[in-house]
């Protein structure tokens, strides 16, 4: 019987090609345009660190002066250099890792290269093994490296083949901002996106190159880029216990239970501070993890959301218009119905034969989508935002393409097929 | 003329009509809206920068390592640049406007004051004000001696004598008194005395409201090519190519063991600041067209449908005596009617999404002046729409009437 319906639904839609065609076309842009702009959604909301982003908390402290002071203001999202190493000392949680984004000019010793500057972090040793960092050759440095400050750096793959044509690299030596440091690992190519752990430097489009112990770049005065936020004058705003946040600190902590307990130690650490006179604010403390913060922190541009508000509303327009011309079309088929209702067709096989139309309308709209949506999300690549490079098709964003363009031209159809089906053979069969 | 018979054929193809009136109302607000917010980015590309732009040649570069000798190296990088042929006043300053990374300060009348105002803070070497081509509104510019050094006011050793405020921040601090002569207090608890007021510059960044985009202030603190590294260059506009391709030349013969980072005219600068707006004008106009295509098309079906449909009816009338304007006039009339009640839902739909807009994405209330404009629009369109089917219903002859069938 579905061939029958498929057969049928083939004859009526050649009957009338442009009609066919426009309905095609509306269905496929619609499609098109909404899933180019929900895989650029779908992109930029992604899990950056699937699998361990409930166990990742970042930590925030207020450390601020009392003047402008509003009971549960939402604190700093950095903390002080004071704090960072203090929490990092007391190890209160299974792994933590404080750190800031940093700039460095590499010298290369190779000939022909003319010093460059690349994006790095300053961090300490938890940050491989807490963010699941992949390495290709050697290992990160250890805590003991953290506490001597050692001349050690890891770099990424990209900076190995540049600097030595190989990444075979590990005990070589590298010359940055007039100081030597030790490689001794390399990681494969490695952007979490959106780049969670520290969204004061791009969010979507940058990867880190060099990481260096945080104690060791602070010995080695290398810069840092990112927000700093003082709130009273301070000649060197980097040193320890200057009145500035400039650093990221992020705790991992397995299960509910361990963050309650590191969230306690934090008050009690906030009200030591206090107490000590170092904290004029009483303890505001907060412990968001990567997915609490990342909502919170509203990663995903205005534009995207926009543009797919306006895809969406293009895609509600072009059913709507499919919906009044397949309309159009099953009446203009009445006599027909009313004949195939007169030999024996139900009510119900009418309804399913027309419902078989539209969904033909919709797997041609679809491929037609599909190809739209690739050229879409071509173009995005080539926009000039951040995010670009990563709009790309996935499988299950293939098949939601798919399926949308069929359901849409389904849910088109449904009300015209009812109205087809309506049609009562005796009007239909006398002459008109 | 025709009012009511349409209104009654309407009344019994109740479920096209609604259709059709639902989509031409869905496209009005949509429209309405994309044309709005075509005309917001447009604005915001559009907005002054305060600085002389077609004379500006912009140089970027960074040290490496901590540089003893950066005061020194700043000082031969400006007398070389000074040399080019074709450069008028070089400069080097800690930002420029559109160039992202930026410098702020809290600005207010007392210490440490709550309502202290973050502002834009400029500061370069003695040239500046006449390199960016600021103009000068009250006042004065500064004096040679009054420029210190960045080092020096960083670590604390000197105080800064002098400030220039932006129109829009003097007028904000002192809304009714004269700013120049004034203290105000910007970079620590020292009191600083306002020497003039210019006119405008643009912040670097992007400012949440436009009264804020115009708070900005230029401080006589030189700094050296390691902080911010900007050097600006006016020139002769004739002369600007040339300028451009000695630029990198001339800095490395100073000192070659630096990072260039780039060299650009302030016009390229600006628009690869304002790129991802262009880019998103651009998509609204693509599917505002690709929308009224749609629609347009929408009534052409329906339209050609109720011509067929009604065949018999024309004839019917034509042989009554109807005459073909008559039959036209007929279609475009109902076209009008489902036109305008559509605009009217539209534009209703229309200022709803604004209103959804405006709380989500910070976008200003949609002015009534855009309403009429996609009313036009779309009572133009319908008209043109129908105007094939209309004039096939037209030329069916009135012997029709008198066939079976």
């Amino acid at each position: 019987m579905f061939t029958y319906y498929l057969d049928l639904a083939l004859r009526s839609l050649r009957r009338n090609r442009a009609l066919t065609a426009l309905m095609i076309v509306a269905i496929a842009f619609g499609v098109g345009a909404s899933m180019t702009t929900l895989t650029v959604l779908h992109v930029l909301s992604a899990d950056p660190i699937p699998g361990k982003s409930g166990d990742l908390y970042m930590v925030q402290l207020d450390p601020r002066q009392a003047r402008g002071f509003i009971p549960g203001e939402e604190p700093p999202d950095q903390v002080t250099r004071s704090d960072g190493e203090a929490l990092l000392r007391a190890g209160k949680a299974e792994r933590q890792v404080v750190m800031t984004s940093g700039e460095a000019a590499i010298e290369p010793a190779r000939a022909g290269l003319l010093p460059f500057f690349i994006e790095g972090r300053w961090t300490s040793a938890d940050f491989f093994p807490m963010f699941g960092v992949p390495f290709v050759a050697g290992a990160p440095w250890t805590r003991d490296d953290d506490d001597r400050a050692a001349r050690v750096a890891v770099i990424a793959r990209a900076l190995a083949d540049k600097l030595f044509g190989t990444t075979d690299v590990v005990g070589r030596t590298l010359r940055t901002e007039s100081s030597e440091l030790r490689i001794i690992g390399v990681i494969d190519t490695w952007r979490p996106t959106p780049h969670f752990y520290d969204l004061h430097s791009q969010v979507y489009g940058r990867e880190e190159q060099i990481f260096v112990p945080f104690s060791t770049s602070r010995e080695l005065k290398l810069p840092r880029s990112g927000s700093q936020d003082c709130w009273d004058e301070s000649p060197d705003p980097l040193a320890l216990g200057a009145p500035c946040v400039w650093l990221q600190f992020w705790a991992e902590l397995p299960g509910k239970a361990r963050a309650d307990a590191y969230r306690d130690f934090l008050f009690q650490y906030s009200l030591e501070q206090q107490r000590a006179g170092r904290f004029a604010r009483p303890p505001n403390v907060r412990l968001r993890d990567v997915r609490q913060w990342l909502a919170f922190s509203e990663v995903v541009p205005d534009d995207a959301r926009l543009q797919t508000w306006i895809a969406i509303g293009f895609l509600v327009v072009c059913l709507i218009n499919t919906v009044g011309l397949l309309l159009t079309k099953f009446l203009r088929r009445s006599s027909e119905i009313g004949v195939r209702r007169a030999l024996g067709a139900s009510k119900r096989s009418i309804f399913v034969q027309l419902l078989v139309e539209a969904g033909m309308i919709g797997v041609v709209g679809g491929a037609l989508g599909l190809l739209l949506a690739w050229l879409g999300l071509w173009a995005v690549r080539h926009q000039p935002a951040d995010y670009a490079p990563l709009a790309r098709l996935d499988l299950p964003m293939l098949v939601a393409t798919f399926g949308l363009a069929v359901a849409a031209s389904l849910i088109a159809g449904l009300l015209p097929a009812w109205r087809g089906c309506q049609v009562t053979p005796a009007i239909q069969l006398k002459s008109p | 003329m025709h009012f009511f018979p349409i209104l009654s054929t309407l009344r019994r193809h109740r479920t096209a009509a609604i259709l059709i009136v639902a989509e031409i109302a869905l496209t009005c607000a949509i429209v309405c809206n994309a044309v709005f917010l075509i005309r917001d980015r447009l604005a915001r590309m559009d907005q002054p920068s305060g600085v002389v732009e077609d004379e500006l040649v912009l140089a970027r570069l960074a040290g490496i390592g901590a540089r003893a000798d950066r005061a020194a190296v700043t000082a031969q990088d400006l007398a070389a640049l000074r040399q080019i042929p074709g450069v008028k006043f070089a400069a080097v300053t800690n930002m420029v406007p559109f160039g992202g990374s930026s410098w702020n300060t809290s600005i207010g009348l007392v210490p440490d004051s709550v309502d202290s105002l973050s502002s834009g803070m400029y500061f370069g070497s003695a040239d500046l004000v006449e390199a960016l081509g600021v103009r000068i509104v009250a006042g004065r510019d500064f004096t040679s001696d009054e420029f210190r050094d960045f080092d020096d006011v960083q670590a604390t050793r000197t105080k800064v004598p002098a400030i220039l405020l932006s129109r829009g921040l003097a007028e904000r601090l002192f809304p009714d008194k004269n700013p120049v002569g004034q203290a105000v207090y910007a970079t620590g608890r020292d009191p600083v005395r306002v020497v003039g007021v210019y006119e405008h510059l643009a912040r670097p960044n992007d400012m949440s409201t436009k009264e804020r985009a115009r708070w900005s202030m230029i401080l006589p603190i030189t700094p050296a090519f390691t902080v911010g590294g900007n050097y600006v260059l006016r020139v002769d506009p004739a002369r600007a190519t040339e300028v451009l391709a000695a630029v990198t030349k001339t800095l490395e013969r100073v000192d070659p063991n630096r990072i260039f980072l780039d060299r650009q005219r302030f016009s390229e600068m600006r628009e690869n600041y304002f790129r991802k707006d262009r880019a998103m004008a651009y998509l609204l106009v693509g599917v505002s067209l690709a929308l009224l295509v749609v629609t347009a098309l929408g009534v052409v079906g329906l339209a050609s449908f109720w011509v067929q449909q009604r065949t018999r009816q024309i004839g019917v009338r034509r042989a009554l005596g109807a005459t073909r304007g008559d039959i036209l006039r007929y279609f475009q009339l109902e076209n009008f009617i489902l036109a305008t009640i559509g605009i009217v839902l539209g534009m209703a739909l229309a200022y709803a999404i604004n209103l959804w807009l405006m709380q989500k994405y910070q976008i200003p209330r949609l002015p009534a002046s855009f309403l009429p404009i996609g009313a036009t629009l779309l009572w133009l369109l319908g008209q043109i729409a129908v105007l094939g089917p209309a004039l096939r219903a037209s030329l069916i002859p009135p012997a029709i009437a008198t066939r079976s069938v």
